[in-house]
């Protein structure tokens, strides 16, 4: 039966609680793999080697830099999950800042404090087989990689706009007919288009779609009422350092 | 046959093609746009209700009079009926392979509009399927971004409805000439009620539908588009183009003629597999994979891709134009890249090229 492991990195742990979260179908998936460390469900661990390490979060310490680099060793296929793990997340916004400076402000005592200056991607310290995008990631596109990895199938994820999953949803535009910001023409596919299911704007948690035209659309979201401010925001919050443009 | 139905007339219609067991689908006001859902009866319809359209523009409005069919093209189209965006194909378990089942309904469509009537036989003739029922609603009131007259469309309708309606209010009433176009259209028509029409109904809706074609806000550029595209294949234009191009593919996807499709093969936990196909778009990347990697990753080659196929080659592959004047690209693109001033540009550009194909 093939292993799996679930490693948290610098990251809030929602991305791991979706396979938690995967309610129906977890026991189901139990009897085809064999959970061999997730020490959100269990405090068991097995040693490697394993065959598909589920990996969440962002390298942000020193000892990340390490720890990455003997999952990879230890694991067959590696998929990295969530905004953290795919872009740096939310954390990435210290690489547009004085990190010394943050940590003299959060902690009371920074010396005991052992952080990197940035905030990466696991792409960016090892070879990574497949993502998922998004914060949180989501849990059809989690079983769907799975599924896919046990079949020895290629995954369905694409790399399209948001705005192709909408309009196969049938939902009305957003943007075009209530003028509300969305960055739907811009952001990586993959959540159904939840947010303009709901009457609001995508604000891009999946990070960029392939080859984002970023430059056309800023003129657009100004149009529809956002400053610089909010601009800013968007592009620089859960993908802050994803390469938008 | 033809006869003149009032708003009674016209949910009776209704109440007519339910009874024959048909799935009747029209325009209805929802999400701040007139999209298209099923009907139970006429009082669904936007009464009302009409649009102002633009490029990368859509609002709904409130009309000064009643006219239940006094909008032009809204976000969705009859594609999403006869060719649906996500479709089992066939599936395979233990006990083998499995056909998807044909499971659409009898549809009978209310309020085709004239462009999306040729918009429905162009994309029958690709992807087949059980014809539906076409109540037409003859255009009387074309929008900004309309141009169904220059692309032969309408705005009155063609050849493939079963009944035509022309929608009129004025001092006599709110009323609707209904002309049967196949035998079973008159055959509905004579169970409901209606008066005879007079020829002075006639001449009024023939009337009404010559001044739209005079009202159409866009227009293409009268010269013959396949020579115009094939001229302009390295032209620097596809790159002015691509600077404002999203490449989102959302012309594609409220393109009321465009079909293509990707084929996924999917499998869950227990060994059974599925192959579905869902709206593809010529604007995903992985649209042109062949082993390696994409054919066309610029946006302009996206482009030209799609309005080479559309205005161009579409007649190679299919015999006619694959655009049909509905105007829902220009204003549904969020960057309000306008095809009719695309085309007019590149026209501009052959003739001072001075070389024709």
């Amino acid at each position: 039966m093939p292993t799996i492991a679930v490693w948290k990195f610098t990251s809030c742990d929602g991305c791991q609680l979706t396979l938690l979260d995967c309610e129906d179908e977890l026991l189901p998936l139990t009897e085809h793999v064999h959970i061999a460390h997730f020490l959100e469900a269990t405090s068991v661990s097995e040693p490697g080697p394993y065959d598909i390490s589920i990996v969440e979060g962002s390298v942000t310490t020193p000892d990340e830099t390490e720890r990455i680099r003997w999952i990879r060793e230890q694991s067959d296929v590696l998929v990295v999950v969530g905004a953290c793990a795919t872009s740096g997340g939310i954390q990435a916004l210290r690489n547009f800042a004085d990190v010394d400076e943050f940590r003299s402000i959060v902690y009371a005592r920074p010396e005991h404090i052992a952080t990197l200056g940035t905030s990466t991607a696991i792409s960016a310290h090892v070879s990574v087989d497949h993502e998922l995008r998004g914060c949180p990631i989501d849990k059809g596109q989690l079983l769907e990689l799975l599924t896919a990895l046990l079949a020895g199938r290629k995954p369905d994820l694409p790399d399209t706009s948001v705005c192709t999953d909408c309009k196969r949803r049938g939902l009305t535009c957003v943007l075009v007919a209530h003028g509300t910001p969305c960055l739907g023409p811009v952001t990586h596919a993959g959540c159904g288009a939840l947010c303009p299911a709901v009457n609001r704007g995508c604000y891009g948690c999946f990070g960029p779609m392939n080859r984002p035209n970023v430059p056309a659309l800023v003129p657009l979201l100004r149009r529809s009422g956002m400053g610089d401010d909010e601009l800013h925001l968007v592009f620089r919050t859960f993908n802050a350092d994803a390469e938008w443009t | 046959m033809n006869v003149v139905l009032d708003l009674d007339g016209l949910d009776a219609l209704v109440r007519v093609l339910r009874r024959d067991g048909r799935v009747v689908v029209g325009p209805v006001l929802r999400d701040d746009a007139i999209t298209l859902a099923e009907l139970s009866s006429a009082a669904g319809l936007p009464s009302g209700w009409g649009v102002e359209t633009g490029p990368g523009h859509y609002r709904v409005r409130r009309r000064a009079d009643a006219a239940v069919f006094g909008h032009s093209a809204g976000p969705q189209s009859w594609k999403r009926f006869l060719h649906p965006p996500r479709r089992r194909l066939l599936s395979s378990d233990s006990s083998g392979l499995h056909p998807a089942e044909d499971d659409a309904p009898n549809y009978a469509f209310l309020g085709v509009r004239p462009c999306d009537l040729a918009a429905i036989a162009k994309l029958r003739q690709i992807v087949g399927g059980r014809a539906p029922f076409v109540v037409a609603a003859q255009c009387t009131e074309p929008g900004e971004l309309c141009f169904c007259a220059s692309m032969g469309c309408g705005p009155a309708a063609g050849a493939g409805y079963d009944i035509a309606l022309t929608e009129r209010i004025d001092s006599d009433g709110h009323r609707f000439l209904a002309t049967s176009g196949t035998d079973e259209g008159a055959e509905v028509l004579a169970r409901v009620p209606a008066r005879p029409a007079s020829p002075n109904d006639l001449a009024l809706a023939d009337q009404d539908v010559e001044a739209a074609t005079r009202r159409m806000g866009r227009a293409m550029p009268e010269l013959d588009l396949r020579d115009v595209l094939t001229a302009n294949r390295d032209s620097a234009h596809w790159e002015t183009v691509a600077e404002r191009c999203l490449t989102c593919g959302n012309c594609t996807m409220v393109c009321p003629t465009c079909f293509c499709v990707s084929v996924e093969d999917t499998t869950d936990l227990d060994g059974n597999a599925e192959r579905s196909q869902r709206w593809a778009s010529c604007f995903e990347i992985d649209f042109s994979y062949l082993h390696g990697g994409a054919v066309r990753t610029s946006g302009a080659a996206r482009y030209r891709q799609w309005m080479t196929h559309k205005l161009g080659t579409w007649h190679d592959q299919f015999g006619t134009s694959g655009c049909v004047g509905c105007g829902r690209c220009i204003a549904w693109c969020p960057a309000g890249i306008d095809i009719t001033e695309e085309a007019a540009a590149l026209a501009t550009m052959m003739e001072l090229g001075g070389e024709r194909p």
